[in-house]
């Protein structure tokens, strides 16, 4: 049992502007958890948490997975005090950046990362509800997704495979209305990303899933 | 806080500056040192990662200069230290990263780097 971090240290102002460890946090959390000697028989060195907030999911990564270099990013300033400060609480450095996605790392880290994680903003809204939140790094931008929740994913998910190292393994946050099988298909066409569901479970009225993708030669 | 592991990752990322952007160049910088856990392993494998002339003329401008100019064929557990303390010790607090090409700046506060571009420079 790896203890969930401690993030006693944030207050109900810091999740005025951050998005509060919630369900689909803790859902990711047990992923990870239930991948734990899968993902230390793979020896990673490099990790990235793409929208850290809290930091709560990178600072429990830390404890699978270690040595390694935890690259954080979030496009809310706030949020990458917090992931900091975060890590500080539960005694480990995670290497935040307030950046969009992995843009400022693509061309050093070329299939070279070993573990990424996003839990992104899934919950379908209007598009321009999503984009304002984006440009505003505005806390409603950690879950406003657009019409089918999958506007901020998406930009994501085609720069995946160019990220990944062979062996990497990218696990990635859904809500049932992403439609995740169609998601999972286009993975292995378009990108050559096997996937499997590591879990799933209703949460109140969200159903969500905690999927993994691979290099479809890493299987 | 910016390590030089993560300096040694980060390249500027300004639509179509693609050449001569990488390393972002210290300005002003203020520097922390705080101490991290030795794990010559670790820091062997990731030596094939770096790119060593970025590392060593990057920790030279902080003040380090116990890095050599080429990458030692014999690696001993002095070196590995001294690459530990580079790596994972140094930290620049405040202060900026500029890019040698485009002359972008990337402000550091509070040892968190902005590297957030504006909608027009994004590639």
């Amino acid at each position: 049992m790896i203890p969930t971090p401690d993030i006693s240290h944030l207050t109900a102002k810091d999740y005025d502007s951050i998005y509060e460890p919630a369900e689909d946090t803790f859902l990711l959390l047990d992923a990870l958890e239930a991948e734990e000697q899968a993902l230390k028989d793979s020896k990673p060195s490099i990790c990235l948490e793409v929208g850290s907030g809290s930091g709560c999911v990178s600072t429990f990564l830390t404890k699978i997975v270690h040595p390694a270099v935890y690259i954080c990013t979030d496009i809310n300033p706030r949020a990458c005090v917090a992931t900091r400060s975060t890590g500080r609480q539960n005694k480990i450095e995670l290497d935040v950046c307030n950046a969009s996605f992995a843009l400022p790392f693509r061309q050093r880290l070329k299939n070279s990362i070993d573990v990424i994680v996003f839990n992104p903003p899934y919950v379908p809204t209007s598009f321009e509800e999503a984009q304002f939140a984006q440009d505003n790094q505005h806390l409603e931008g950690a879950w406003a997704g657009g019409l089918d929740g999958m506007h901020v994913t998406n930009t994501f998910l085609s720069d995946v495979k160019d990220l990944l190292s062979d062996k990497g393994r990218f696990y990635l946050a859904a809500l049932k209305q992403n439609n995740v099988s169609e998601i999972q298909t286009r993975m292995l066409e378009e990108h050559g990303l096997r996937s499997k569901v590591v879990l799933e479970r209703r949460a109140g009225r969200e159903y969500l899933y905690i999927l993994c993708f691979q290099h479809s030669k890493a299987l | 806080m910016v390590r030089l592991i993560t300096h040694n990752l980060l390249a500027c990322h300004v639509k179509n500056c693609t050449v001569n952007n990488f390393p972002l160049e210290f300005k002003n910088v203020q520097l922390e040192i705080r101490e991290a856990e030795f794990n010559p392993d670790f820091i062997r494998g990731f030596l094939p990662k770096l790119e060593w002339k970025a590392l060593v003329d990057t920790a030279r401008q902080l003040g380090d200069t116990s890095l050599p100019t080429e990458q030692p064929e014999m690696i001993d557990d002095e070196f590995l230290q001294n690459l530990h303390h580079v790596l994972l010790e140094i930290h620049v607090e405040e202060g900026s990263m500029i890019c040698n090409n485009c002359k972008h700046e990337y402000p550091i506060s509070s040892g968190i780097p902005n590297m957030l571009l504006a909608e027009h420079e994004i590639a």
